[in-house]
């Protein structure tokens, strides 16, 4: 008759993209004559964030502010080819291609830029608050807006450009299973303390504390926003969710959120998150994706932690009270492990 | 806030950036607040009629008749479709990219083989009118026999799901049923293993459940196109899918989305558009097809589920010396997806670890149940539970802290993996010290000063030549077998007398052999 | 099918309608009013995604009948903003990223509204009680609870 509390960990890695490649995104990027650019894509905004990372992406490549910038998507007549949103694709390739699109919209912006101050295109930098100046001689400026009207109106330029990002299909070996699955992963390792409740079988969420390493947070708080919410949907797996719950037996599956369970903002906990970032070398400055990677390493914390809490191992999902019970029974009674 | 160390793998980067790594509000923020960010349902047509279609209330059944006559007259009744109405009423979803074999229908015509499978959609002028219309078609069902677990659709003898792979398994590579991955010798790693441990997981099929349902609406534009609103995750997989069934060119299409009410791989599949589409086409006017939420909950695509069972060899040390995996992916009924996600699931395999022997057969089954798809961490997440559970396992075999067991078998820089590509850009160890240190979960010394970019001790793989059949080895009678009975250490405080030993965990049935069956398959090179 | 009609106050302003017997409080504001702000999540009253006010009191507005609500006044999201400011709550659901795909998003605005309009300094148990009718399958509802309590620390709020 007790609430016995255990700490368990999982460590794991995620591959980055389509499994074996090939799966392509393209955008375009162009600017109107008053210096403010559009970014056209296919790619869905599920929640994730698509449309703001690579609001931020492009931003930073060309060398204007963000505000500056306008993502707009999707569109099957006016966006250029995407695979999808899946897969943790979606910084990666969809953020690779709109940087290529990018640079080539910024290439000829500092053309313009150069013929209309007169200099080298190479002794031109931007200041990412919409001016172009010479290095080191701030004062020899024009602002992004009367570039693109010289480059509209004057010059006969467009600057706008175009990217597609492809790593390349990879065959796989029948009998040995050869292959190249990802250019990039991203890394986990979660630490879940739990509270089980040895007399109903109820595991209740004490806290968590992960680190992450994602490539580079391209916007922390966004990041933070997958990582929270998706740590969130690893306890919906491992507690709660089945639509079968006699599973292989179809029977009795639910049929709205009263029989479909989920944990509610009562049920969750403190969640504890620290960003590590190794760049990938073919990541948009570096970045994966945390999309999916955040999920799962919390279903197995779970499962060691409510081992370390009354030592029983459940191997099923989702750990539902009456498994818990039924375990801690057939064992005789709960047997809290060494505290971790 | 979460935190951010930027101080590890600093040498590697520039952080040297403007509008990188600020916490930008979102693009589409105010839009959310406003509630003014446009869905797909968010259109309001002129004229817009309902879809909806009837499901089979059988898992498995021939269709011998249909008969609609008091369904067509009906109040509110404008079209019924059947497939034979669908141009192209055979598809799976990969086939866009040379994969698989076309093996399900948008509307199910002489059998059904799944609850829930569509056969007939009625499009009328409301949604109420369109169910009254559903109640009144009467089909004519001959039961068959059902097959629900993936290890029974494996055996001889068991009904056929899936004309198309008449076996109830993908066909990979033209012949195997199975996706293999063997890199060194198991056997000989078992053989030298101190101790082995071996297990079953199983992970439910999950329900995507985002907020908003699966959608769209489809109807006749200018110049002979159709504008689709759609809630798909994909929108040129779905445009280019419709453009198959319908058996149009692909530019008479007009997709729009990109703003969607979460989707976490369940709105890939498709499933509203082509009806939508081709009921548009037939009426002449708009036409929206919503998924409910008991329909969707009960008979559109969940994450699959998956059992899997793992083989583990591990010295007294704590390195593992071999592991070997069964992976079975219960499909459903059709393919959809998750012949790529077996093959994802190998690639992944044996998880972050340095292990010299890895040994898998992966599965994608088929079974009478709703068919399975994509969702968050598809491939992955189950047998990262399965994983992890059984790392967890292995630790308390050998005595070892969990997090030191994860750092001995960490993979690093330049280890190679069992699918035969050298690891790069690896940071396991680095996030289990920061995890360990953020829950003050304490680790030895030498464990915190590891590191994923030098060299550690112990065996580092490289690339075997290949092993075509597994060496048996006659072990020798001293060798130390242990079965996960073992009771636990005690407590440092006891709080309660021990209570009796547990009995022993029921040992998994060994896995059955089988041989390699000859099938035509697609899986050659990818068209471009 | 004979409609009926029907008047209410809409956001403040007076509507009338005609409403076919059955019609849901919910399809009569996004297909007759024209108010797409609350949204049809599930049509079973599980998820709260139709969320708006009768009379300051949030119900479920997909299993309401559109025929019940005659004379009353009617609240949703599409009325919180009623000029060139957000509404607290609004501009604290920004400031603490409480958002991902948005489609709960309304639901819960008139869920915290309704906390609000009745108790100005929530706990955090209180809003977690408020909200907890609304489901988020995104945020996991930690940026949520703590945009609502946010709110309620803002000095200036409009009657």
């Amino acid at each position: 008759m007790a609430k016995l509390r255990g700490r368990g960990m999982s460590s794991m890695n995620y591959p980055i993209g389509m499994n074996l490649g090939g799966d392509p995104s393209q955008a375009l990027v162009h600017s109107n004559p008053s210096g403010k650019f559009t970014v056209s894509l296919s790619s869905i905004d599920l929640g994730q964030g698509m449309k703001s990372v690579t609001r931020q992406i492009c931003a930073e490549t060309l060398g204007v502010p963000v505000e500056d910038v306008y993502v707009d998507t999707a569109d099957s007549d006016t966006g250029p080819h995407c695979m999808g949103s899946f897969a943790s694709r979606g910084t990666h390739r969809v953020g690779n291609a709109v940087m290529a699109a990018a640079r080539e919209a910024r290439g000829v912006m500092m053309e313009a830029a150069a013929e209309e101050l007169e200099v080298n295109v190479a002794d031109l930098e931007t200041d990412g608050r919409g001016n172009i100046h010479v290095k080191g001689a701030p004062h020899r400026s024009i602002s992004t807006k009367d570039v693109a009207i010289a480059a509209q109106f004057r010059q006969g330029r467009t600057i706008s450009g175009r990217g597609i990002f492809l790593v390349p299909l990879s065959d796989v070996d029948p009998e040995t299973g050869e292959m190249s699955p990802a250019t990039c992963y991203a890394h986990a390792c979660l630490v879940a303390e739990v509270e089980v409740d040895d007399e109903t079988g109820e595991v209740a969420m004490v806290r968590m504390d992960s680190a992450y390493e994602l490539g580079r947070a391209l916007n922390p708080r966004l990041v933070e926003q997958q990582l929270v919410g998706g740590a969130w949907m690893g306890i919906s797996h491992a507690l709660y969710e089945t639509p079968e719950p006699y599973y292989p037996d179809p029977s009795h599956g639910p049929r709205d959120f009263d029989e479909y369970l989920m944990p509610g903002p009562g049920d969750i906990c403190p969640h504890d998150i620290t960003v590590l970032e190794r760049p990938a070398p073919d990541g948009p400055f570096g970045a994966k994706g945390p999309g999916e990677m955040c999920a799962n390493p919390v279903m197995p914390a779970i499962a060691n932690a409510i081992f370390n809490a009354v030592g029983v191992r459940m191997d099923e999902l989702p750990i539902t009270p009456e498994k818990v019970l039924r375990a801690i029974k057939a064992q005789g009674g709960a047997r809290p492990q060494a505290r971790r | 806030m979460l935190e951010l160390r930027k101080d590890i793998f600093a040498d590697e980067r520039d952080d040297n950036l403007k509008e990188i790594g600020k916490p930008t509000q979102r693009q589409d923020m105010l839009g959310h607040v406003t509630a003014t960010s446009v869905y797909f349902n968010d259109h309001k047509l002129q004229g817009m009629l309902h879809l909806k279609v009837l499901r089979s209330p059988h898992s498995h059944a021939r269709i011998r008749r249909i008969d609609l006559s008091e369904a067509e007259r009906s109040p509110g009744v404008r079209r019924i479709i059947r497939g034979a109405d669908v141009p192209h009423n055979l598809n799976t979803l990969l086939s866009l990219i040379n994969f698989g074999k076309d093996d399900e229908p948008t509307l199910a015509v002489d059998k059904v083989r799944y609850k829930g499978e569509p056969i007939v959609a009625v499009v009328a002028d409301s949604q109420r009118e369109a169910f009254e219309a559903l109640a009144k078609i009467r089909v004519d069902y001959e039961p068959l026999p059902t097959v629900f677990d993936v290890e029974e659709a494996l055996k001889p003898g068991a009904p056929v799901i899936n004309e198309t792979y008449p076996k109830n398994t993908f066909t990979y590579h033209d012949i195997y049923d199975h996706q293999k991955i063997r890199f060194g010798d198991v056997e000989r790693g078992f053989a030298a293993a101190d101790h082995i441990l071996e297990q079953r997981y199983q992970m439910s099929p999950i329900e995507h459940a985002p907020t908003e349902t699966n959608g769209s609406i489809a109807a006749p534009d200018t110049n002979g196109r159709y504008v689709v609103y759609t809630s798909t995750q994909a929108l040129f997989f779905s445009l280019d899918t419709c453009a198959k069934i319908l058996d149009v060119p692909s530019n008479k299409l007009h997709f729009i989305g990109g703003t969607v009410g979460g989707g976490f791989g369940g709105k890939v599949d498709t499933v509203t558009e082509p009806l939508s589409i081709l009921g548009a086409m037939l009426t002449g006017r708009p036409v929206r097809y919503m998924i409910g939420r008991e329909e969707e909950m009960l008979y559109c695509a969940p994450r699959g589920a998956e059992r899997i069972f793992i083989k583990d060899g591990i010295a007294r040390d704590g390195r593992i010396l071999a592991r070997q995996f069964r992976c079975l992916f219960d499909s459903g009924a059709y393919t959809r997806l998750s012949s790529y996600a077996a093959v994802k699931c190998a690639a992944h395999l044996p998880g972050p670890y340095t292990i010299p022997n890895v040994y898998a057969e992966v599965y994608c089954i088929f079974t009478n149940r709703v068919p399975a798809t994509a969702m968050r961490g598809f491939g992955v997440t189950a047998v990262d539970f399965a994983i992890e559970c059984q790392m967890d396992k292995l630790a308390d075999l050998v005595g070892m802290d969990p997090m030191e067991f994860r750092l001995v078998n960490a993979y690093r820089d330049g280890d190679m993996k069992a699918h035969r590509r050298e690891a790069k850009n690896t940071a396991l160890i680095e996030c289990v010290q920061v995890a360990a240190e953020k829950a003050k979960w304490r680790i030895r010394d030498d464990f915190k000063r590891m590191s994923s970019l030098k060299e550690a001790g112990g065996q580092r793989p490289t690339a075997p030549p290949p092993v075509r059949e597994p060496i048996l080895v006659n072990r020798s009678a001293g060798q130390q077998r242990t079965v996960y009975d073992r009771p636990a250490p005690p407590p440092p405080e006891p709080i309660r007398p021990p209570p009796p030993a547990p009995p022993p965990l029921a040992q998994p049935a060994p896995a059955p052999s089988h041989g390699a069956i000859r099938f035509s398959s697609v899986f050659g090179g990818r068209r471009r | 099918m004979a409609k009926t009609p029907l008047q209410f106050r809409h956001n403040g302003r007076e509507v009338a309608i005609f409403v076919d017997g059955g019609m849901s409080l919910l399809s009569a504001l996004r297909d007759e009013i024209g108010d797409h702000s609350p949204k049809f999540g599930c049509g079973q009253g599980g998820c709260g995604a139709c969320t708006v006010l009768i009379d300051g009191e949030p119900v479920l507005s997909c299993i309401t009948l559109a025929e019940t609500v005659a004379g009353k006044s009617i609240e949703t999201a599409d009325g919180l903003k009623t000029g060139p400011e957000l509404h607290p709550l609004q501009a604290a659901f920004m400031d603490n990223f409480a958002a991902q795909c948005g489609y709960c998003t309304p639901g819960m605005l008139m869920a915290a509204k309704a906390l609000f309009d009745h108790n100005p300094d929530p706990s955090r148990v209180e809003v977690i009680e408020a909200i907890s009718g609304n489901i988020c399958r995104c945020t996991g509802y930690e940026s949520i609870i703590n945009a609502v309590l946010a709110a309620a620390r803002r000095t200036e709020r409009r009657a």
